[in-house]
Order: C-alpha cells, then sequence, then structure tokens
C-alpha cells in the first residue's frame, strides 16, 4: 500500500497535536509496511536538514517505508487569518531583507491556494494508491490530487471549526473547504465519537461515510523532577482560547478557594483570551493565587505536569485532547471535559460538563481531600495510558485504505 | 431428581448527586424520584408479568410447582412506598402455599464483615418485616451477594438457621457436585444448599444471547441437561430480574419459563422449596475458609472490597456506627443503615473497565469514582449531623476529610 500524505511537521519542530498525531499515525503505518510520501508545508525560518536527518535516525521508522516532500510555504495548523497575516508581515520583513522574492499567498486562504497548486504537481509525479490529507489546510490539496491522479481520498478531522469557534463566528471559507473535502473524499476519518456526530450534525455528512480512528499517545522515558511545594497546585494548561474554555478554570478557582484558600492555580499556555483570564480572576479577588505562567515548551511542560496534584481541561469542545493523558503519565490525576473525544478512551478520571462549574471544584476539592481517591486515579491513571500505541490507528487506517482500494 | 428455584429481589436506595458544596445542609441523601422511576421501571417488566406468570403456572400445578424468594427490605420498602400493587401481588403468591422466603440482611447489607452487631440486627428487622407481610418464620438463610464461609455457616447457625445458600464455585467444590446437600466445616446441624452455577447462568446470563451455541435454548433442551445430571436438587439461583429486565421479553424468557414447568414434571422430576431439601443427607463436609460470592468470574468479595476507595469508604461507614446508634435518632439510623446497602460499594468497583457489562449497565454513576465521591460527601455530611447532634462545635470551615470520623465522639 502506498499513501500520498498531506501533513503537518512532526515534533519536537512543530509541538501542536496535529503534528504528533501525524507523526504517530506515519510511524503506526510504517510498521504496517504502508509506504508514505508525507508532504508537508515548510516555512523558510525551520532548520531544513535536520529534520529529515532526524527521521532517519528514528528506529521507530522503517525507512524504506517513508519519504518526504517538502512544499515551501509559510501554513501552520493553529493559524486563523489574523495570526497569518502578522506572519505573513513578518516575513516580507525578512525575506525583504535576504532580497529574496516573496512567494507566499498574500493572505491564508492565497496561501492555501498555492499549496494545493504546488500538492497538484507532486500527485502528478509521484505514485500511490491512496491520498490522506489531515485537516482543512490541506483538503484543497488532497480534492486537487484526488482529480489529477483519480486515486480515493480520505480526510482526517482533527478539528472542526466549530471547535475552534465554539461555534460563535465561524469561518465561511474555512467551514466550506471543511464541507468540501469530506463531501469529495471517499472516507471520512474523525479522532473521535464526539467528532463524528460533529461532522454528521454540522455538515451533513452521512455516518456511514465516516470512521472514527481514536488517537493514541506514546511516550518516550521522562525526566522525573523532585519539586518541592507547600500548596496544592491545580493545572490548566493549553491555549488560552474559547476553546479551551479558560473561564470554567477560573470559575471553578475561585470556588475552589472559598472552600480552601491553601490551593494554587496555575494557567500554563498562550492565547486570545489571556489578558481577559487575568483580569478575571483579579475581578474575583484570587489573582493572588493564580498564576499565569505563559507559554512553556518541552521539559518545562513535563515539570508543569509533576507539579501538579491536578490536571484539569474544560474545553468547550475538543475533538480529541492529549494533555489529560501526558498529565497522567506524570502520575497526576485529571478532570476532563466531557465534550472531548478523549474521555471516550480513558475510565481512570474525572468527567465533568465543562459549563458544570460547581461540578469541576466539587471534583478538585474531592481529589484535593480524599487522599486514596487521589492515590487510586493516579496508580490506575498511569497504568492506563501506557496501553494506548499507535499501531492501532494506523491498522485501522489501513483497514479503511484496503476498502478503498478494492 | 428436584429443582429448587429461588430468585433474588432487590432494589437499592440509589443515593443523589451529592457535591462537596451540600456537606454540611443535611439534604435528602437519596434519589427518590429516580428509585421510583426505577421501581416502575422493573415493576413493569419484571416484578408484576413475572409474578403474574408464577401465580398461573403454581395454580395450573395444583402445588406441584413452587419456588422461593428472598426480597431485601430495601425493596419491599420500595415497593410498600411506590409500588403497592407488587407487594400485593408478592402477598398474593405467598398465600398460594407454593412460595417460600428467605432470610436476609433487611438492607442487603455487608455488615456481616464489619460489624456483627448490625448484622443480626439487620437480620431481625427483615425477618420482622418478612413475618408482617407474608406471615412466615424463615429458616434457611442466604447472605447479600451469596457470601459465604464457613465462620458465617457456623454464625447463623447459631442464629437458629437450618440451611443457608452458596454458590457452587468451581474452586470450592473441585470434582464434587453442586446438586447435594453439604454440611459447612465445624457445624452441627445446619445444611449447606450450593447453587448449580452452569445451569443457573444458562438462563439467567446466556439465554438471550445469540452467540452462545445453545442459542435458543428451549425447555426441552433445558430438561434435558437437567435430567442428565446426578444428584438430589439441581438448584437454579438467579436474581428475579433475569425475567424481563436482564433478559428482555423478545428474547422469549418468559415462554421459557410458562413452559419449563411442565417439561420438567413429565419427566418425573419435582420441585422443592430449600427448606425441603433439608430431609437430604449430607453429602459431605465442605471447608470453606475464604469468602465466595456469586459475583463475578473471581467468585469473592473483589466486586465490593476489590480497591482502596471501597475500603476507605465501607471503613468510614462503620467507625461511625457506635455514635450514630448512641444518638437514637430514627431518621439518623435509617439513614445510615440505607448506606449499608452493597450496591453503593459495587458502583465503586474500578474492575469493570476490563470484563463485566453487568456492573456497567447496573451503575447509575458516570464513573466508580465519582459514586465514591458522592459516598464520601454525604459520610461527610452525616458526621456533622453528628457532631451536632453530641452538641459538638461545627466551624463554617469545617475541613473535607475521608476520615472525619476521628472528630466525633465515641
Amino acid at each position: 500500500m502506498r499513501v500520498l500524505m498531506f501533513g503537518w511537521e512532526f515534533p519536537p519542530f512543530y509541538s501542536g497535536g496535529l503534528g504528533t498525531a501525524c507523526y504517530g499515525l506515519t510511524k503506526g503505518l510504517s510498521h504496517h509496511n504502508v509506504k508514505v510520501t508525507f508532504v508537508m508545508p515548510k516555512g523558510p525560518d525551520t532548520v531544513k536538514s535536520d529534520f529529515v536527518k532526524l527521521l532517519v535516525a528514528d528506529k521507530a521508522f522503517k525507512n524504506h517505508n517513508f519519504r518526504i516532500k517538502k512544499i515551501d510555504s509559510i501554513l501552520t495548523p493553529y493559524l486563523n487569518s489574523q495570526t497569518y497575516n502578522e506572519k505573513f508581515q513578518d516575513y516580507s520583513l525578512m525575506l525583504k531583507k535576504q532580497s529574496t522574492e516573496l512567494l507566499y499567498g498574500k493572505n491564508m486562504f492565497e496561501e492555501v491556494y498555492r499549496f494545493s497548486e504546488q500538492a497538484k504537481l507532486i500527485a502528478l509525479s509521484e505514485e500511490f494508491d491512496v491520498i490522506h490529507a489531515h485537516d482543512w489546510m490541506t483538503y484543497m490539496a488532497g480534492i486537487k490530487a484526488k482529480k489529477v491522479s483519480g486515486k480515493p481520498l480520505v480526510v482526517h478531522m482533527h478539528a472542526t471549526e466549530f471547535d475552534r469557534t465554539g461555534g460563535n463566528g465561524i469561518n465561511q471559507y474555512v467551514y466550506d473547504i471543511e464541507k468540501r473535502g469530506m463531501h469529495e473524499a471517499d472516507k471520512v476519518c474523525a479522532v473521535s465519537n464526539y467528532t463524528k456526530s460533529m461532522v454528521v450534525q454540522h455538515y451533513g455528512v452521512p455516518p456511514e461515510k465516516v470512521e472514527v480512528v481514536h488517537n493514541a499517545v506514546e511516550f518516550s522515558d521522562r525526566q522525573i523532577y523532585r519539586i518541592e511545594k507547600t500548596d496544592k497546585v491545580v493545572l490548566f494548561l493549553g491555549r488560552i482560547t474559547l476553546q479551551k474554555g479558560p473561564e470554567y478554570f477560573v470559575e471553578a478557582a475561585k470556588k475552589v478557594m472559598d472552600r480552601d484558600p491553601n490551593v494554587k492555580f496555575v494557567v500554563v499556555g498562550s492565547g486570545d483570551m489571556e489578558p481577559q483570564m487575568i483580569e478575571h480572576a483579579a475581578s474575583l479577588g484570587i489573582a493572588n493565587r493564580m498564576l499565569f505562567a505563559g507559554f512553556l515548551t518541552g521539559e518545562d511542560v513535563n515539570k508543569a505536569y509533576q507539579m501538579a496534584d491536578i490536571y484539569v481541561m474544560p474545553s468547550v469542545s475538543e475533538p480529541f485532547g492529549i494533555t489529560p493523558l501526558e498529565a497522567m503519565k506524570s502520575g497526576t490525576p485529571v478532570i476532563i471535559s466531557k465534550q472531548s473525544g478523549v474521555s471516550e478512551v480513558i475510565q481512570n478520571c474525572l468527567k465533568v460538563d465543562f459549563w458544570d462549574v460547581d461540578d469541576i471544584a466539587n471534583k478538585i476539592l474531592s481529589l484535593l481531600h480524599y487522599e486514596t481517591l487521589h492515590q487510586t486515579l493516579k496508580h490506575h491513571g498511569t497504568i492506563e495510558v501506557d496501553k494506548f500505541n499507535w499501531d492501532i490507528p494506523a491498522e485501522k487506517c489501513l483497514r479503511i485504505y484496503n476498502e478503498l482500494v478494492r | 431428581m428436584n429443582i429448587c428455584f429461588y430468585f433474588q429481589v432487590h432494589q437499592p436506595y440509589r443515593l443523589r448527586t451529592y457535591s462537596v458544596f451540600d456537606i454540611g445542609q443535611s439534604k435528602n441523601y437519596f434519589d427518590d424520584e429516580k428509585n421510583k422511576e426505577i421501581m416502575l421501571k422493573v415493576a413493569k417488566k419484571c416484578y408484576l408479568p413475572t409474578n403474574k406468570l408464577i401465580l398461573d403456572l403454581i395454580k395450573k400445578h395444583k402445588g406441584a410447582f413452587k419456588v422461593a424468594f428472598s426480597i431485601s427490605g430495601v425493596a419491599l420498602q420500595q415497593f410498600e412506598e411506590c409500588a403497592p400493587e407488587v407487594l400485593a401481588s408478592f402477598q398474593e403468591l405467598a398465600k398460594t402455599g407454593c412460595v417460600e422466603f428467605l432470610s436476609e440482611t433487611y438492607y442487603h447489607s455487608l455488615a456481616y464483615l464489619y460489624s456483627k452487631e448490625e448484622f443480626e440486627e439487620q437480620v431481625k428487622l427483615h425477618k420482622k418485616k418478612i413475618k408482617k407481610l407474608f406471615n412466615q418464620d424463615p429458616i434457611i438463610f442466604r447472605h447479600t451477594e451469596l457470601i459465604y464461609n464457613n465462620e458465617l455457616a457456623n454464625y447463623v447457625e447459631k442464629m437458629g438457621y437450618k440451611g443457608i445458600l452458596a454458590e457452587g464455585a468451581d474452586h470450592v467444590l473441585g470434582w464434587r457436585s453442586p446438586n447435594y446437600v453439604y454440611t459447612p466445616k465445624g457445624t452441627s446441624k445446619i445444611k449447606l444448599l450450593l447453587k448449580n452455577y452452569k445451569l443457573s447462568d444458562d438462563v439467567a446470563f446466556r439465554f438471550g444471547d445469540k452467540s452462545w451455541k445453545e442459542h435458543p435454548l428451549t425447555v426441552e433442551k433445558f430438561a434435558t441437561w437437567v435430567e442428565q445430571n446426578e444428584g438430589d436438587s439441581i438448584n437454579l439461583f438467579m436474581d428475579y430480574e433475569t425475567f424481563g429486565e436482564h433478559q428482555w421479553e423478545h428474547t422469549g424468557i418468559f415462554e421459557f419459563i410458562k413452559h419449563l414447568p411442565e417439561e420438567i414434571l413429565k419427566r418425573n422430576i419435582g420441585f422443592k422449596f430449600p427448606s425441603e431439601l433439608l430431609i437430604f443427607e449430607p453429602k459431605a463436609e465442605l471447608d470453606v475458609h475464604n469468602f465466595m460470592s456469586w459475583a463475578d468470574v473471581e467468585r469473592d468479595l473483589s466486586a465490593w472490597l476489590g480497591n482502596k476507595i471501597q475500603e476507605s469508604a465501607i471503613n468510614e461507614l462503620y467507625m461511625i456506627e457506635e455514635s450514630v446508634k448512641k444518638l437514637k435518632d430514627e431518621k439518623l439510623l435509617e439513614d445510615w443503615r440505607k448506606l449499608t446497602t452493597s450496591d453503593h460499594f459495587y458502583y465503586m468497583c474500578t474492575k469493570w473497565f476490563n470484563d463485566g457489562d453487568v456492573h456497567k449497565y447496573f451503575n447509575p454513576y458516570d464513573s466508580p469514582y465519582d459514586a465514591f465521591i458522592t459516598y464520601m460527601n454525604i459520610l461527610n455530611d452525616m458526621i456533622i449531623r453528628i457532631k451536632m447532634k453530641q452538641g459538638l462545635k461545627v466551624s463554617p470551615n469545617f475541613k473535607i476529610s475521608e476520615h472525619s470520623s476521628s472528630e466525633i465522639r465515641t
């Protein structure tokens, strides 16, 4: 089986959930002897050769099963029109200094189009049996590749525009591409039943066309830190955007502190709602016990999980959500929103409705004061996360490919 | 050869979601609405139609068909509260003389494991209730979930019981057959009646399972299996909710039970009460040192006491027993007793992540951890009630803890 895959740069160069999923899935596929030609956008500021070298050195891959094609582009998966424009400005300046010709689209949509045209050229020169495209920015590329090659197309929904915006201020252009991608595709992969129901409900995709392929997670050995602290710590870690529900975290924090003042709340991440959240915490009078730590990477993230006594993910809409698994791996019990895909695949956690601030606070306080509960979740949770393995979703994808090719 | 039917009837008082913020407010602990709803649903799907069917069968076979029931006190109480027609139908059955009632703990509890005093009181309460409602004095004892060991048999013998039921678990029986009467080790007169779990579970668990190689199970096939067994009695012990609730009507379970007695009697096999099996000579002494039960593949206590949260919750519950009783407050004591029901601990079982869809189906909670949180919050509230009654000061910033019981007077 040969797959032409349109995806995103892998960690450690890119650390978003989408890059991690692309990496895991590709690795899993290579174990099933699927040959993947991986096409991805590559900006001018990323270190060029190291990435491929890193993959070559990565023993997880059977290297003969894997090739990379890069398209010069400044697309990254979590852009919106505004952040694209900012990025575009930065690059224009940089490239002007180097007196290089400007080749990127003037706005995000133009850039998506330009990327898809480049993809078409690759599709014409490559040999493959199936096309697999990850999230809306690559759907146009997938559609064009299908047109020129006549091969079946699989699109993979990692997040919908409804997740990103919480249903308010849907970008029509993005929505249209998502919809078109799914309708032109021969099969749609959704990362959870939750996402599948979104796709069926909001995009009119027939349910039998959608296959749920839950994400997985694999851990490398991590450093254990000795962290000394006097107070209990409750952690939020993620983009501070509407989708992640930071305001519910702040409000639950207030309720917890009213009952138990010896708790610290830590917010790790950045995002457009950050100033608003800081202000909100101040207006509730809890600013002194609510720390905004900013955006962290690498080992600092690991430290944050280990320092925390509880991790809370109150997402309003989370197609999957890998962070609770990271926290569990660090031995930190998690409270997660039922409006998440990950809640379908883990049991040793506490589940809440994101809007039910009382219940979030109830569960935080219970975990803080019922030590056996904390120990039991820690114990079972650590064991449970180790059962995940990318070979399982890869096998599911392979089955889908085989059905389409037959 | 004989067949001995015993059906377990039980419904717990399920708890309402009780948050940390409800502690100290002394709200009602029980989800009256949901309990009523479930009771009415099960009454409609199981209790009423099955009682009717059994009554018809008893009439039809003129004394040749008979069954035994063990109905928990909390189930009886809920019949009285919200389904009097169910109680009436059991009373009608009792009048036929073809129904025997067994003894158990009123609250379907694990009190025997934690407090012998409470255990005896709950058995007495249940005995009184059976006498009052059905005018019978049970002489056969069955412990919650068929939990059993030598010590228990000795204990209930001293309480005056002539027979006791238990699971016919392989790990205890070995090569021996469950179809005989045994003597529990260390006892003199009491007799042990064992469940034939293969034939019981063919009806209770496998009946509607289309992937089972014996599906569909006909009365002829089942009667033949019974015939092929050797022994004095095949004891078919199961939850009464098997009929219409665990096995839905469309599986044909009602038709099965409707035609079974005729098919069995045709083959010269009789039906007996557990008390009628006492005439058989015990085959051997049975030594059951460790507790066994009828739950899960393990057939042990792990469904209720298999993890740390279950242990922590039940320990805390019995830590306050004495204080609750000393206060002589009926409402408090009844609330406390309703918390002794084994189901509350069953809901906290973490084994169901791996096996047992059975656990999942009967669990009103999303997760065992939610069950624990609600339970501990309620215990914390109860402890505050106790403290106030004891005249102890309760600070508005009282601590929430797994060990609040240490703060009350004993």
